[in-house]
C-alpha cells in the first residue's frame, strides 16, 4: 500500500442512471484504520439537464483505493477489498461452509486454505452450529453475517458496508455493530453507507452527508451536531388544545424566532434554544402561567437527524424492512430465500 | 486481526498461474457449486425428465402406429430424436439458473472477487453438460424399456454420446447469450421456447422430412438439429451417417465459436452496470 495516502479517495466522481444523476461530483477521502459513513437522502437525486454548472474537468475524476486506481488497476483492486451490498449476496442452496469455502476459492486460495478459512470465519462469526445448514433455512441475521464473513476470507484491509443493518432486528443489529467494531480495532479502513443516522453516529469516525450526488458536509458527528448548535427542547403537551399556547410560549426562547416545530398528532413542540437548565426552569414558569399542562418535558443534545434536517431541508430517507428493494430483486421460484 | 491468510503479510498467495487456468480453475469451482445444488432441488430435475419421458410415450403408442418410416422401427428412428430434443430443451435450464443468478445478488458478490469473470458462464454450462449426461442415461433406459433396441458398436456408441454432449454444450451457450439480452426468469422460458419449438418439430426428430411442404422441407433438411439428429440415428442404428456427421459437428463447433465470446462479452456488460 502506498503510504501517506488516504485508503480510499475520489474525485469528482459522476454516475448517472439514464436521466437520474445518482453522483454528483463526488469527492471522499477515508484515511488508513478509519471509518466513513456516508449519509445520503436518495429521494432528491437530480435529473440531469444539460450540462452541470458543478461539471469537475475529465481530468481531475477519478479514484483510488489502497493507492490503486479502480479503473487502470481494477484486477489487483479485488483481492484488497471486501463488499458487503443490501442484499446479502451468498447461496441459499449451499451451506454456509460451503459458501465461504466457494469465495475462498474463487480467491485462489488453494483447497486446504480455504476451508481452514471458512472454519475461522464461521467460528467468529458465530455460525458453527449452521455451518452445514443450507443458507436458506438461515434467519435475516444470519445471512447478513455469513455475507460480511464471505467479503472477509481474504482480510481485505478495505472493506464496503452498504446498509449493512438495513430489514434486521434490535438484537441482530447489535451484534453485527459488534463484529464490525471489531474488525474497525483491527485496522480495517471502512467505507459504510446507511440511512439509519444512530449506525453512523456509533460506528463511523467522519460522517460525510451526500446529497443529490455531492457531499454537503463532512466531519466528525460531533464536528456536524455543533454545526447545527445549541440543544433542543421538547415537550409532550396533554391536551392537544394547549399546543398552540405552548409554541406560542416556546417562541421567544427559540434561538431564532419563530423556529418552533410543531406536531399536532404527537401533541409535541420543540425548539432549538441555547442557555440549559437555567432556560428549562423559565420555560415551566412561563408554561405554567399560560396554563399549559404537560406529559413530558426536556433538554437533549442535537441527534444526527437534526443534522441531516439543518442540512438537507428533509429527514434522512428510512428504509422499512419490507421495501419493494430488497425482495423486488428475487424471482421465480426461489422467493422465499430472500429473507 | 486473528488470522492466518492475510492479505497484507501473505502475498505468496494465490498461486501464480495463467489466466486461462483460472479461467478454467474458477469455472469448475462454480460448476462444482451448480452441481451439488442439483440433489437439493430435485424438483428441477424431475420435472426436466419427466417430459422427455411423456414424449417418448407419446410419440412411441399414440403417434407412432400412424408413421412411417421405411424399413426402422419407429421405436429406433425415433430415440434419437428424443435425445436430441431433451438436450436441446435442456438448455432452458442453463438459461433458467443463470437467469436466477442474475436477478439474485450473487453476482454481485462474483463481481468483486478477483476471478474470472467467464467463469460464472463456464460454471453454468459445464454443470449442465454433467446433468444432460445423466438425463441421457435415464431417457436410454427409458427407451430400452419401451422397446429401443440400438445396434451400435463401441466407437458408435462412443460417437453418438460425443456428438450429443457436444451439441449439449453449444446450445447452453446459446441459451446463456439469450438470457443476458433478456434477463428474467419467467422471459427466459418463453424466450427459448420461442426458438427451440419450431427447431425440434421441424426436423428429422419424429418423422422423416421427405413428407414436408418443399420449403419446410427445406428449412427441416438444413438446419442443425436435422444433422445432429441424422447423425446420432445413424452411430446408434449403425447405419451410414452421410455427411450428416461432419456437418453436425461443424454446426457445434461453430456455435461454440460464435455464442462463447458472445455470451461472455454479453456477461462483461451486464456485471458492469
Amino acid at each position: 500500500m502506498a503510504h501517506g495516502r488516504p485508503a480510499i479517495l475520489a474525485e469528482g466522481l459522476e454516475k448517472s442512471y439514464g436521466e437520474t444523476r445518482a453522483l454528483g461530483g463526488l469527492d471522499l477521502q477515508v484515511e488508513e484504520g478509519t471509518v466513513l459513513g456516508l449519509l445520503g437522502a436518495e429521494r432528491r437525486r437530480q435529473h440531469h439537464r444539460g450540462s452541470h454548472p458543478h461539471h469537475a474537468p475529465q481530468t481531475r475524476r477519478r479514484a483510488e483505493v489502497t493507492g490503486l486506481d479502480v479503473v487502470k488497476q481494477a484486477g489487483e483492486l479485488r483481492s484488497r477489498i471486501g463488499l458487503t451490498g443490501q442484499y446479502a449476496a451468498v447461496d441459499g442452496y449451499l451451506t454456509g461452509r460451503e459458501n465461504l469455502e466457494m469465495v475462498g476459492r474463487l480467491y485462489h486460495l488453494p483447497k486446504s486454505y480455504a476451508r481452514r478459512r471458512a472454519d475461522e470465519l464461521l467460528e467468529r462469526f458465530d455460525l458453527v452450529g449452521a455451518a452445514t445448514r443450507l443458507v436458506k433455512t438461515y434467519s435475516g441475521g444470519m445471512r447478513r453475517r455469513l455475507d460480511l464473513a464471505a467479503s472477509l476470507v481474504f482480510s481485505p484491509p478495505v472493506l464496503f458496508l452498504d446498509e449493512p443493518t438495513t430489514g434486521l432486528d434490535p438484537r441482530s443489529r447489535l451484534a453485527m455493530w459488534d463484529v464490525i467494531g471489531e474488525l474497525v480495532s483491527g485496522g480495517t479502513t471502512l467505507l459504510l453507507t446507511t440511512q439509519y443516522l444512530d449506525e453512523a453516529d456509533r460506528l463511523a469516525n467522519r460522517i460525510a452527508v451526500v446529497d443529490a450526488g455531492r457531499v454537503i458536509a463532512s466531519g466528525t458527528a460531533d464536528d456536524l451536531k455543533a454545526r447545527v448548535g445549541g440543544e433542543r427542547l421538547e415537550l409532550i403537551v396533554t391536551e392537544r388544545s394547549n399546543l398552540d399556547a405552548a409554541a406560542r410560549v416556546l417562541a421567544p426562547y427559540a434561538r431564532r424566532e419563530g423556529n418552533v416545530r410543531v406536531d399536532a398528532d404527537r401533541r409535541h413542540a420543540s425548539a432549538t434554544v441555547e442557555g440549559g437548565a437555567k432556560l428549562l426552569a423559565a420555560v415551566v414558569r412561563d408554561l405554567d402561567a399560560a396554563g399549559v399542562q404537560l406529559d413530558d418535558l426536556g433538554l437533549r443534545r442535537p441527534t444526527l437527524d437534526d443534522v441531516f434536517l439543518a442540512l438537507t431541508g428533509h429527514a434522512a430517507e428510512q428504509p422499512d424492512a419490507e421495501s419493494p428493494a430488497s425482495t423486488g430483486r428475487t424471482g421465480g421460484r426461489r422467493d422465499k430465500e430472500v429473507a | 486481526m486473528n488470522t492466518s491468510i492475510d492479505a497484507r503479510t501473505n502475498k505468496a498467495l494465490p498461486p501464480r498461474r495463467s489466466r486461462v487456468y483460472w479461467a478454467l480453475a474458477d469455472g469448475l469451482v462454480l460448476a462444482k457449486r451448480n452441481l451439488v445444488q442439483i440433489p437439493r432441488v430435485p424438483e428441477l430435475l424431475v420435472f426436466s425428465t419427466i417430459q422427455p419421458v411423456m414424449f417418448v410415450l407419446l410419440f412411441r403408442y399414440v403417434f407412432g402406429g400412424a408413421i412411417d418410416v421405411g424399413a426402422t422401427s419407429y421405436v429406433d428412428f425415433l430415440m434419437a430424436g428424443i435425445f436430441v430434443q431433451t438436450v436441446a430443451f435442456g438448455s432452458m435450464t442453463t438459461g433458467v439458473g443463470l437467469a436466477e443468478d442474475l436477478q439474485r445478488g450473487l453476482v454481485d458478490r462474483f463481481r468483486s472477487l478477483p476471478m474470472a469473470r467467464s467463469a460464472v458462464l463456464t460454471g453454468r454450462t459445464i454443470a449442465d453438460l454433467a446433468r444432460n449426461a445423466f438425463v441421457i442415461v435415464v431417457m436410454l433406459v427409458v427407451g430400452l424399456l419401451v422397446g429401443f433396441r440400438p445396434e451400435a458398436g463401441p466407437l458408435g456408441w462412443a460417437a453418438a454420446i460425443g456428438l450429443l454432449l457436444l451439441f449439449s454444450f453449444a446450445f447452453s451457450w446459446i441459451a446463456a447469450a439469450i438470457v443476458l439480452m433478456v434477463r428474467s426468469v419467467e422471459a427466459v422460458q418463453q424466450a427459448e421456447f420461442i426458438w427451440l419449438f419450431p427447431l425440434t418439430f421441424a426436423s428429422s426428430a419424429f418423422v422423416q422430412t421427405d413428407g414436408m411442404p418443399g420449403p419446410l422441407r427445406a428449412f427441416a433438411d438444413h438446419q442443425p438439429l436435422t444433422q445432429i439428429i441424422d447423425a446420432v440415428r445413424g452411430f446408434l442404428l449403425d447405419q451410414p451417417v452421410g455427411s450428416a456427421g461432419w456437418q453436425a459437428l461443424a454446426w457445434c463447433v461453430g456455435i461454440l465459436l460464435v455464442f462463447v465470446p458472445l455470451s461472455v462479452s454479453l456477461y462483461r456488460r451486464v456485471a458492469a452496470r
